[in-house]
């Protein structure tokens, strides 16, 4: 069963690769991306990776599946076009913090109370790592970077409480080294319909090498955890930002579904007959 | 306000004066009064309005509360009673307008019959009160087509329906955001959907997402949102995908005027975005061809897998017009070439051919492929060969050639004349009345018009202006956009003449600037003579 699985994950592997430097955290999301599709049985001709700009940007050349490596920032919106022209197909959005919720923060709010039929894998490492190791949205107060040379003065924001107090149909947490569990939180991610967040710790091993820290700090989700409690999860969120897991899941009507349902329920409609509603003379010559 | 032209023969632009002028208050005297014809008639409400004593004569005070009061029973029918009154004066028969009445309040009691009342006393007084009407309609003329009365933001969404629109993404602004209205009503009920965007660079971001998942998609904006969007229109040109953008341009720069209209988005059209980003920038020229251009916009999008900018403007996003009723079966709809067959062999979405246009597969078919903005070899892995950045520039450029030849112009007069009009967009009705205009002054005007202006058919247009003594370019800018941009690429030596006050030009601005070289300043009436666009533009 391993092997069947592995072989299966391995056909999405593209021939491109990888351009992350050694250690880099986003080959863990990568590789656990491939166990979900497997898992899930996706059809690469079926499924479009959308992403951003960034280190983890180019993951959509690392799989065999459709993809659109756009935008700075412009994912969401991407994939949101991508799903409503064709809600059978499976997207994934992927990136950084920084593309994520630095440039592209105004999307997120928007994606989520949508409710796009989108699963949004985040790589977070709290730096830029492309443009070599200016703070992020993520990064900590007094961090030192490039671009904080006194530290940072600036405090980051809880991306887990942002997506809950958003309503995210799912908000979970994984780490590029947690490979098992983060593999389960994308499949569920996938399966959930609705928006759904994964923050994925993903180290950048070159500016920001938050490895060892990490590992010692994540911790699971202890089981008595409710994600269908959305006070209980934002509390979660505050109290408990390290944890790997679901912390919040709520189905509710997507936007395909409004608009599939929209759609069914008009008429069939004609240009002809439009131009009718307009008409204001009839010809009178011969 | 409101401005109507009517008329037997083509009304290509808002006329050069007025004829009847309505007041309802003071503020509509003031401000228009100067702009009626010497044999022009007003008519204002004698309860709020005082003409200055020159006008008196040219006057006629109507209590039009009073009227309305005593035939319908309230003052609030004075608009119908003003109706009644234009009806009386130019000879309008009233029945089409009183079922308009009876058809708005059908459910509103006996209001329709009183605003009846008060529409027939406002006629009756203009009949028998007011001096004989010096401009009595001519009796219509027989049709030669059907007509549909329309807006230019109404052709344009049926256009682009026509061209088989089935994602829409806007963000509100004024004057492009009815369509956004229009389609968000319509196009479920054609397998699609309209949705309001966060911002207009998320509207662009999906339209590329729907087109490349393989929907005609379109978005519709106005100066500001054009200009956030720049970055993924040099994405679009890039990565290949097919995407229509209306801008409804206004005056600007910043926030401007927005509810004035103007040509000045042509340099950001053309140029706008970083590096060299391949795009089709097209104008309509009246309210009739913004139905024409966006069925080809949608079509040069589609067969060369490129954005299209489309340039109208707020004179023709919300000017009403009777226009031919669209003949779809001559409006030609373009699909984009896909891939054949299983593609087992293998599949590059970015093969380099002759025509430089490359089969694209559809997510949901095979052929799985990374769309990006990232410089990238045939199969659209990243790469940065320098020939291979020339030849895919190349390629991605030379897509438009068939342009050159094949792009809509319209001309009208003799081949061979003393001036050439070589315009863009919405000033193509002032100046063929301009040309009308001229010929009664003794000068030959002929007009050009081409409506995709980027790339420009060159020869095409030198070709033409080779039967032209001086070549006049009339836009709605301050810095003559398109007199440069016809210079830099014709290397045609071209007379700019530009208005920038907010409003379209008139016939006779442009027929005085050709016959006597005066140009306009602005619309009070006070004209700047001898400066020629050479001298304003440097």
């Amino acid at each position: 069963m391993a092997d069947e699985l592995k072989l299966k994950a391995n056909e999405f592997k593209s021939d491109l690769r990888p351009i992350w430097c050694p250690g880099c955290g986003d080959f863990g999301v990568l590789a656990a991306a491939y166990r979900a599709f497997a898992e899930l049985d996706l059809d690469p001709d079926r499924t479009v990776i959308v992403s951003g700009i960034g280190c983890s940007s180019r993951f959509p050349g690392f799989v065999t599946t459709y993809g659109f490596h756009g935008v700075h920032g412009r994912a969401l919106p991407t994939a949101m076009g991508v799903k409503l022209a064709n809600p059978d197909l499976d997207v994934i959005a992927v990136g950084g913090d920084g593309d994520g919720f630095a440039i592209g923060g105004g999307h997120f709010p928007h994606a989520a109370r949508r409710n796009i039929d989108v699963t949004y894998v985040m790589m977070n490492n709290q730096t830029y790592g492309l443009t070599k190791g200016q703070v992020s949205p993520t990064s900590l107060q007094d961090q030192k970077s490039p671009s904080t040379p006194f530290g940072n003065v600036e405090e980051p924001m809880n991306v887990l409480a942002t997506a809950i107090a958003a309503d995210c149909s799912f908000v979970a947490q994984g780490a590029s080294f947690r490979s098992k569990e983060l593999t389960e939180l994308i499949v569920e991610g996938i399966k959930q319909p609705g928006f759904s967040f994964i923050d994925a710790f993903s180290p950048c091993t070159a500016f920001n090498n938050t490895t060892q820290e990490w590992k010692e700090a994540v911790h699971n989700l202890p089981p008595e955890h409710d994600p269908g409690d959305r006070a209980g999860a934002f509390a979660a969120a505050l109290d408990a930002p390290m944890g790997i897991g679901i912390y919040y899941r709520r189905a509710r009507a997507t936007l395909d579904g409004r608009l599939r349902a929209m759609q069914e329920a008009a008429e069939p409609g004609s240009v002809d007959e439009l131009l009718d509603g307009f008409a204001v003379a009839e010809r009178t010559a011969a | 306000m409101y401005q109507v032209r009517v008329g037997v023969d083509e009304v290509r632009s808002q006329g050069n004066a007025v004829d009847l002028l309505m007041c309802f208050n003071q503020e509509a005297f003031d401000l228009h009064h100067h702009e009626l014809a010497p044999d022009g008639h007003i008519v204002c409400d004698a309860e709020s309005v005082k003409v200055t004593p020159e006008f008196e004569s040219r006057s006629s005070e109507v209590a039009l509360g009073g009227l309305a009061q005593e035939a319908g029973g309230s003052r609030r029918g004075k608009n119908m009673v003003a109706v009644g009154l234009v009806c009386g004066l130019l000879g309008i028969d009233t029945h089409k307008i009183e079922q308009m009445i009876l058809k708005r309040y059908a459910h509103k009691g006996d209001v329709g019959e009183a605003n009846i009342r008060s529409l027939l006393a406002g006629a009756e007084h203009a009949r028998s009160v007011l001096p004989a009407g010096a401009h009595h309609l001519a009796p219509p003329k027989p049709e030669e087509t059907d007509r549909v009365l329309l807006s230019g933001n109404q052709a344009i969404c049926l256009g682009a329906l026509h061209a088989g629109l089935t994602y829409y993404a806007g963000y509100p602004i004024t004057p492009a955001s009815d369509i956004l209205e229009w389609l968000a009503g319509r196009l479920p009920r054609f397998g699609g959907a309209a949705i309001q965007t966060e911002d207009e660079i998320a509207a662009l971001a999906s339209v590329l997402g729907a087109s490349f998942a393989g929907k005609k998609a379109m978005t519709a904006t106005s100066g500001p949102g054009l200009s956030l969007m720049a970055e993924l229109v040099g994405l679009a040109g890039m990565a290949e995908i097919p995407a229509v953008i209306v801008d409804a341009q206004r005056s600007g720069p910043s926030t401007g005027m927005p509810t004035k209209t103007e040509q000045s988005d042509l340099n950001h059209a053309l140029y706008g975005g970083h590096g060299e980003a391949p795009r089709v920038v097209m104008a309509p020229t009246s309210v009739e061809d913004c139905f024409a251009v966006i069925v080809e916009a949608f079509g040069a999008a589609e067969r060369f897998q490129a954005p299209v900018i489309m340039l109208s403007d707020q004179s023709l996003s919300h000017r009403l017009e009777t226009v031919r009723r669209p003949d779809l079966s001559a409006l030609e709809v373009t699909e984009r070439l896909q891939p054949n067959g299983e593609l087992n062999g293998g599949y590059n979405r970015y093969e380099i051919l002759p025509g430089g246009v490359s089969p694209m597969a559809i997510p949901g078919g095979r052929g799985a492929y990374v769309s990006t903005g990232i410089e990238h070899d045939e199969a659209g892995n990243p790469h940065y060969e320098p020939e291979l950045h020339e030849a895919m520039m190349d390629k991605r450029f030379r897509k438009f050639e068939p342009l050159a030849s094949e792009s809509r112009i319209t001309f009208t007069g003799p081949g061979t004349a003393d001036v050439g009009i070589l315009g863009w967009g919405s000033t193509e009705g002032a100046a063929i009345e301009a040309a009308e205009l001229c010929l009664d002054r003794g000068v030959k005007v002929s007009t050009c018009y081409p409506r995709v202006l980027g790339p420009l058919p060159v020869e095409r247009l030198r070709s033409w202006a080779a039967g032209m003594g001086r070549i006049v370019v009339p836009e709605l800018n301050v810095t003559g956009q398109f007199a440069r941009l016809l210079r830099a690429d014709t290397g045609l030596e071209v007379e700019s003449v530009t208005k920038a006050t907010g409003l379209p030009f008139t016939a006779q601005q442009i027929a005085d600037y050709i016959t006597d070289r005066v140009r306009p300043l602005d619309d009070s009436g006070v004209w700047e003579s001898g400066i020629t666009g050479e001298a304003r533009v440097g």
